[in-house]
């Protein structure tokens, strides 16, 4: 599994860094990026993430 | 390293060649090699639009795609400080042509677009298309798109000819993958598309003659700045900056620095009149080669003042589609005024340190990464700059 986040539709809510931040970060103005490679250790919580972006900004390449 | 000197041009010529001349240079003649891809990948040909990348993995990527397929030439040249592509469109456009005919051949696609935006390229290459004899593979298109920056990015150019904006998408997918119409997308610099054709020919061999073992071959150049005749050159890979001025009739006095790859390479100190102008060296570097433009700095001029006028122009030209190119930019872009200005603080410095290693590959497109680059470079290649009035606290 690989998580991959759009920068074009990413507004900065930060709920994905919230629900996984082993696999997400935030900079600083608040813009998410996928941590190291973007392979997550936890891809329940990735998928969470993903589901509760509130732009649908995160895709998941299983 | 082995560097060998350019024995004559392959793609610079003193004036534009018409159909007569370039069929007598052997264009639009059939390829001498059997497997073109793999001749690409003997020559060790790499894309001249700037990032370099081999040219046969792109066209073995979209040969091994299912169908229907595409293929661009990609002359629309966003560099504000490269010509190359202009000057081989106005002047060889056939061999383009040659080149993205090739290419449809080689990966099977159906369909052959040449992507412009400068009104003389536009022009050459419709009478080029006019003219030209009737080939094997598609009918050339030419697309029009308004000048930018980021028009040039692949997934822009494919999303343009495709009937949208020309501006980048998130990848994946890539576009050899679905790229026009969602289709299978082969996007290829001209100058690339150039190379290629004279390598079907003339073969890997020959144009290894040229050049180093990591960057064989040649390349066009675009030379400015303190220079006594700037202008496009061709030259072999491998020769030291000074070495390629010397083509433009040398430097006008000591240069200050270099603008490197466009504007996209950042900015390297006066001390690199001897880097050898190899991809793999001009990395080492800290900058990049990109499409081979190269400006020389004035004697005497600001480091601080072109970062500060580059850096502007960054964050005017972002397309703003990405929330950290949009506040990256403009943040870089206001640490370099108030550096340029004395009003930076140290805080100012840290951000802009961390910028510069943080924010490349965080855009869609790469061009965030340029104004990084700004960061990154000036600070390590400028250091005495970077850090006059050090010491002013935050008010």
């Amino acid at each position: 599994m690989k998580v991959f986040v759009d920068a074009t539709k990413c507004s900065g809510y930060g709920t994905c860094a919230e629900i996984a931040p082993d696999l997400f970060q935030l900079d600083d103005w608040g813009y998410a990026s996928v941590i190291g490679d973007g392979v997550p250790a936890d891809p329940d919580a990735a998928r969470r993430a993903a589901a509760q972006c509130p732009e649908s900004a995160i895709t998941i390449e299983d | 390293m082995v560097t060998t000197t350019l024995t004559g041009p392959r793609l610079l010529t003193p004036g534009p060649l018409d159909l007569a001349a370039e069929r007598g240079r052997g264009t639009y003649e059939p390829p001498a090699c059997r497997d073109v891809i793999a001749e690409l990948a003997a020559a060790g040909l790499r894309g001249r639009g700037g990032a370099g990348f081999p040219a046969h993995v792109k066209w073995r990527a979209v040969a091994d795609a299912p169908g229907p397929r595409v293929v661009v030439a990609n002359g629309e040249e966003g560099e504000p400080s490269s010509h190359k592509d202009r000057w081989l469109l106005t002047n060889r456009p056939h061999l383009v042509l040659d080149g993205l005919l090739l290419a449809a051949r080689t990966v099977g696609a159906d369909r052959a677009v040449v992507y412009l935006s400068h009104a003389e390229t536009v022009t050459a290459v419709r009478a080029a298309i006019a003219e030209m004899p009737p080939l094997d593979g598609p009918v050339p298109e030419v697309h029009v798109v308004e000048p930018t920056y980021v028009a040039g990015e692949e997934t822009a150019v494919c999303r343009s000819i495709g009937g949208g904006p020309a501006l980048p998408l998130a990848r994946p997918p890539r576009v050899c993958d679905s790229g026009v119409d969602g289709r299978p997308t082969l996007v290829s610099n001209v100058e690339t598309l150039a190379h290629a054709a004279w390598i079907s020919r003339n073969g890997a061999a020959a144009y290894r003659e040229n050049g180093t073992e990591d960057s064989p071959g040649t390349t066009l150049v675009t030379l400015t700045g303190a220079c006594a005749d700037p202008g496009v050159y061709e030259v072999p890979f491998g020769l030291t900056v000074a070495e390629l001025f010397a083509h433009a009739g040398g430097f006008i006095g000591e240069p200050a620095g270099f603008v490197m790859g466009g504007w996209f390479g950042g900015l390297l100190g006066p001390s690199h009149t001897g880097t050898t102008c190899t991809y793999e060296a001009v990395r080492a570097a800290g900058s990049g080669l990109g499409c081979g433009a190269i400006t020389a700095l004035p004697a005497g001029t600001d480091p601080l003042a072109v970062a500060a006028d580059i850096t502007a122009w960054y964050a005017r030209e972002s397309a703003r589609q990405c929330g950290v190119c949009a506040k990256g930019t403009a943040a870089i872009r206001d640490v370099f005024a108030a550096l340029k200005d004395g009003t930076a603080t140290d805080k100012d410095r840290g951000n802009l340190q961390r910028w510069g290693e943080t924010l490349p590959g965080r855009g869609a497109c790469a061009f965030l990464d340029g104004a990084a680059g700004w960061a990154r470079t000036v600070r390590a290649e400028f250091p005495t700059s970077f850090e006059r009035d050090l010491g002013r606290e935050e008010t």
